[in-house]
């Protein structure tokens, strides 16, 4: 049949297309080609600690520039996001002992606020390039890449240890080597859930990104070439307008990426869906079609394809993707016995050094303070998740249950959701300025600003994946509109509620560190709470603070967690799937 | 070429010597699979495992693959004992097992790569085996395009083209309708009558008696709890094989009188004694229990097993759950591979709903071990309640976990429709029907 339907499109038919598509396609591959070199050699200019400016121009013209430098930083990060997804979860995945260790590992880094590891990290990046901007730049980069890795990471350990065993045994009855079986095999099977877990990822890389080019570190000023500067120092300068003109570049920036990088490719992962059947609702991308009709892929696949062969017979010392079946028991059980008590005396040497530090410098008091700071910011998350479920759950369901709202209004969500927060803090703070409201307030509103549309976007996709025949029997029922909403749509959407509600929480702690502190025009407002003392601890360069805040911090997000929200998720799983 | 295979004694290529495997429990303690095979697999011969599920069958064909290791005992392929895949084999899934992203060529040539075959060579054999499977102009078709049976097709090739001297097949038709697998069977067997067929045995595993007859040279009966071999049938009939043959008849005859009968050497209590480790309840549902009867019933009270299988159309895993499960509850007594309504049978019938569930349940709580149990453990409690990860613990003396979650599903299928006891999801607990007058505590 498909082979019958495909058919014209390889006739003389399309040819006169073909050729403007190769050319479109050639001519936006040079362009691209030109703007990384370009981009990559202002990264590397000359540059000192000590007369590093503090801020960028705000030449309206340089924008485009800037726009390109932060695009160049987002991209860097996710290319490395990938490749340590790709070794971290193959080695939790495949190596027995490793698991053990990685994985609860992940979980913490997960829930270690990205902005603290910025903190942590951006002193030792400076001083491994010195005299160089490059320094600042990796701290920039590896920011994003906190934001960006761990999800994937996870989507991608997931995919490995759910591969179908018929795969799996059909490979290793096949001999394939550890390499083949990695390319043809691993990769492929954990494509989709890779793809929009980086899309979801880069979307809140935007955020991190923005925050991590304009920082006061160590009594510090520094300002990287990039939009998030441009932003900072229109704010610092009282420019609204200039503000107000980067937010437009940036809504381009995400809307663009999302055209020519993002559906393309989540609409090209469709090829790698393990179902043998077609998924109802396929991602389309007319990029895709338009680097389909072109015949320069498929030359360059050519090209690359000859070297498959070759490539596969280097790798093939790696050896055969295969695990013996006989093992020597004895020899096992003390390979897992020194291996375990070497990581014991790893954590305990850690924890000791840790405990020392923080008795040197800032004294076990400053726990105390930090916990109950965390409870204050805390409250407000609190705050912030009820209020978007009461606001967002109705809009959300409505939106959902309408096929045509809910074709309009997701990508215009999901550019919402990716969309910086940061930007438009100037914004709202002119605003607090204005009418003098405390940020002890105001701080919840600006958390809210990026991680309430994760709670709406889920909440649509659960409302939109209510079977229609559940519905057409409520209706048939007569279900008052009470019974409705507690019957029917409430549970349906629950698991999807949960996720939207785990994401929004996690986000709102992140963004308490860029939100409880606050500056526009040489004004500084500061709210209490935890993130507000990370925050201040990073700007003066209190090392023993930074590590409480962040330690504490990490402790508040893994311990709601798990005490709540995993509780919660478990429930729905076990109660609500409509599986 | 073709009189060695029916002879069968060509060379010796697997051979599994007292192989056994246990998997870890969920108590603790070990759970056999496989007890003592002892098996040879020769060139020129096609050998079908055939059993009922959780017969281990499925675990021996991976043992003999290399897929998974024997916890004692040997598989040696020509000689040397297996310490990994077997490189002397090639398996074709039940479910196929294509990669879904890559082309039907690209899926036959996975194999080749691996061998470190060269581009055009490998392009050559895949083509060739493509042709002989049957799928030329599909080369570059995905296996989402294609039907079910097509898919097969492929993982046929995918397997040949390595001329691997033991085809594995683990349930090759069973995931394609009737016609369509029928249609592969032929012309497989075509295939491995002509020269240029390039394996030098098979050994497919099965669960349908009349399939085993219809392909292999030796059919092993494989029996359950743990699995071990029952019997070795050889076919001696010419190919190709003439289902309506009376020869063929008596031998599908023998191999359901086989599956169904008790094992003269192996001890099972009777249910009414039994415990519910020593007599699992088979996995059947009290819809398909009630339907079984109903016919036998409709059809004069007695039928021919393999007749009612092929009416139905049901595979064997389907129906003796259901034959077991009315034999246990002595609805229906099983004589060889004949089927008769007993009296109690036919009152549990014929009566109206009401009547037909309180036979149901006087039967279920007698002679089912696992719901008697339940029901004394009811009775014995303070308030007609119970955890019923209570009754999980205890079974998982016996059971794997997942089995023991099934044992306790069917129990609780069974104890609801008898109006015996209640389970409620959210709270875990079984709790004894008032009706039933199981418990007579604080509980009115």
């Amino acid at each position: 049949m498909t082979m019958l339907r495909t058919f014209p499109t390889r006739g003389a038919l399309a040819r006169p297309a073909r050729g403007a598509a190769d050319v479109v396609v050639f001519l936006g591959a040079a362009a691209l080609l030109w703007l990384v070199v370009r981009l990559a050699h202002g990264a590397a200019v000359p540059w000192n600690p000590a007369t590093a400016p503090a801020s960028i121009s705000t030449d309206p013209a340089l924008l485009p520039y800037y726009a390109a430098r932060s695009l160049l930083r987002m991209f860097v990060a996710l290319v490395l996001s990938v490749l340590f997804t790709f070794v971290y979860a193959t080695a939790a995945a495949r190596l027995r002992r490793t698991e053990k260790v990685l994985l609860p590992m992940l979980d913490i880094l997960q829930s270690v606020p990205i902005l603290g590891f910025l903190s942590v990290t951006i002193t030792g990046f400076i001083a491994l390039f010195p005299g160089s901007e490059l320094g600042l730049e990796c701290a920039s980069i590896f920011a994003i890449f906190t934001s960006q890795a761990w999800n994937m990471t996870f989507a991608f350990y997931q995919s490995l240890i759910s591969q179908p065993r018929d795969l799996d045994e059909a490979s290793r009855l096949m001999r394939l080597s550890r390499w083949q079986r990695f390319w043809r095999v691993d990769v492929p099977g954990g494509m989709i859930p890779l793809v929009w877990n980086g899309m979801m990822s880069f979307g809140g890389g935007w955020f991190f990104l923005t925050a991590s080019e304009a920082l006061s570190v160590n009594n510090h000023q520094y300002a990287l070439p990039g939009i998030g500067a441009y932003v900072a120092t229109a704010t610092a300068d009282g420019e609204l307008s200039k503000v107000l003109l980067a937010i437009g570049v940036m809504i381009v920036m995400v809307v663009g990426v999302n055209v020519l990088f993002w559906r393309p490719l989540t609409a090209w992962a469709e090829r790698f869906r393990i179902e043998y059947s077609e998924s109802a609702e396929a991602p389309r991308s007319l990029t895709l079609n338009l680097l389909r009709r072109s015949r320069i892929p498929a030359a360059l696949g050519t090209v690359f394809g000859r070297l498959v062969f070759p490539v596969d017979r280097a790798m093939a010392p790696f050896g055969l993707a295969e695990h013996p079946l006989r093992t020597d028991p004895v020899r096992r059980r003390a390979g897992d016995v020194v291996f375990s008590v070497a990581i014991l005396l790893l954590i305990a040497y850690g924890l000791v050094r840790m405990v020392g530090f923080i008795e040197e410098t800032a004294g076990f008091g400053e726990v105390g303070h930090a916990l109950f700071l965390g409870l204050v910011t805390f409250a407000r998350v609190v705050v912030l998740v009820a209020v978007a479920t009461v606001v967002w759950v109705p809009v959300g369901v409505w939106i959902g249950l309408n096929p045509r709202v809910s074709r309009l209004a997701q990508p215009v969500v999901q550019v919402l959701a990716s969309f910086p927060a940061n930007f438009l803090f100037p914004l709202i703070t002119a605003v607090l300025l204005a009418t003098g409201i405390s940020l002890n307030w105001g701080g919840i509103l600006l958390m809210s600003l990026g991680a309430q549309w994760y709670i709406l976007f889920n909440v649509i996709a659960g409302a939109s994946a209510i079977p229609n025949d559940l519905r057409e029997a409520a209706a048939n029922l007569r279900l008052p509109r009470a019974l409705w909403w507690r019957r029917l749509v409430l549970p349906a959407i629950f698991s999807s509620y949960v996720t939207g509600g785990i994401t929004a929480a996690g986000g709102a702690w992140n963004a308490s560190i860029v939100a409880e502190i606050v500056s526009y025009h040489g004004v500084t407002l500061t709210a209490t709470g935890l993130g507000a003392y990370i925050s201040q601890a990073t700007s003066t360069g209190n090392a023993g603070h930074i590590l409480i805040g962040v330690a504490v911090m990490s402790l508040y997000v893994v311990g709601l967690n798990r005490l709540f929200w995993r509780r919660l998720y478990a429930l729905a799983e076990r109660r609500y799937s409509l599986t | 070429m073709t009189t060695t295979r029916t002879l069968g004694a060509g060379e010796l290529l697997v051979g599994v010597e007292n192989v056994s495997k246990s998997f870890p429990g969920a108590a603790g303690d070990e759970l056999r699979v496989l007890d003592d095979i002892n098996l040879e697999l020769r060139a020129g011969e096609i050998v079908a495992l055939l059993g009922r599920s959780g017969s281990g069958k499925s675990t021996l064909l991976r043992t003999i693959a290399g897929l998974i290791a024997p916890t004692s005992g040997t598989v040696r392929y020509r000689g040397t004992v297996l310490n990994g895949a077997n490189p002397g084999t090639a398996m074709v899934f039940q479910s196929f097992a294509l990669m879904p992203w890559l082309t039907v060529q690209d899926n036959v040539e996975l194999g080749l790569a691996a061998r470190g075959v060269p581009p055009t060579q490998r392009r050559d054999q895949a083509l060739a085996a493509i042709d002989l499977i049957g799928l030329d102009g599909f080369e570059s078709a995905y296996p989402k395009e294609l039907s079910g049976g097509m898919r097969q097709r492929v993982g046929f090739a995918r397997a040949l083209v390595l001329e691997p001297d033991l085809l594995l097949m683990d349930e090759p038709f069973s995931a394609l309708d009737v016609l369509t697998a029928e249609n592969l069977r032929t012309e497989l067997m075509s295939l491995w009558a002509g020269e240029r067929f390039p394996t030098k045995a098979i050994c497919i595993v099965t669960h349908n008696i009349e399939e085993a007859v219809l392909l292999a040279d030796r059919v092993v009966v494989l029996g359950a709890n743990p699995g071990h071999i029952r019997a070795e049938v050889p076919v001696a009939l010419a190919r190709p094989r003439d289902r309506h043959a009376p020869t063929f008849a008596t031998l599908v005859d023998q191999l359901y009188d086989i599956l169904t009968g008790r094992e003269p050497d192996l001890q099972v209590p009777e249910p009414t004694e039994a415990t519910p480790t020593a007599r699992p309840l088979p996995p059947a549902s009290v819809g398909g229990l009630a339907g079984l009867v109903e016919i036998i019933y409709a059809r004069g009270g007695r039928v021919d097993l393999p007749d009612i299988a092929a009416d139905l159309n049901f595979e064997i895993d389907d129906l003796l759950p259901l034959v077991d499960a009315a034999a246990m509850l002595d609805l229906l007594l099983v004589t060889g591979a004949d089927l008769t309504l007993t009296p109690t049978g036919k009152a549990f019938t014929t009566a109206n709903i009401q009547t037909s569930k309180q036979i149901f349940a006087e039967q279920a709580r007698h002679r089912a071990p696992l719901v008697r149990t339940i029901c004394r453990a009811l009775a014995a409690s303070a308030d007609g309640n119970l955890r019923a990860g209570f009754f999980l613990d205890l079974l998982r003396r016996g059971f794997s976990t997942d089995d023991a979650q099934q044992q306790l599903d069917t129990a609780i299928d069974w104890g609801r429709y008898a109006e015996l006891f209640d389970y409620d999801t959210d709270t875990d607990q079984i709790t004894a029907d008032p009706g039933a007058g199981l418990h007579h505590g604080k509980v009115a």
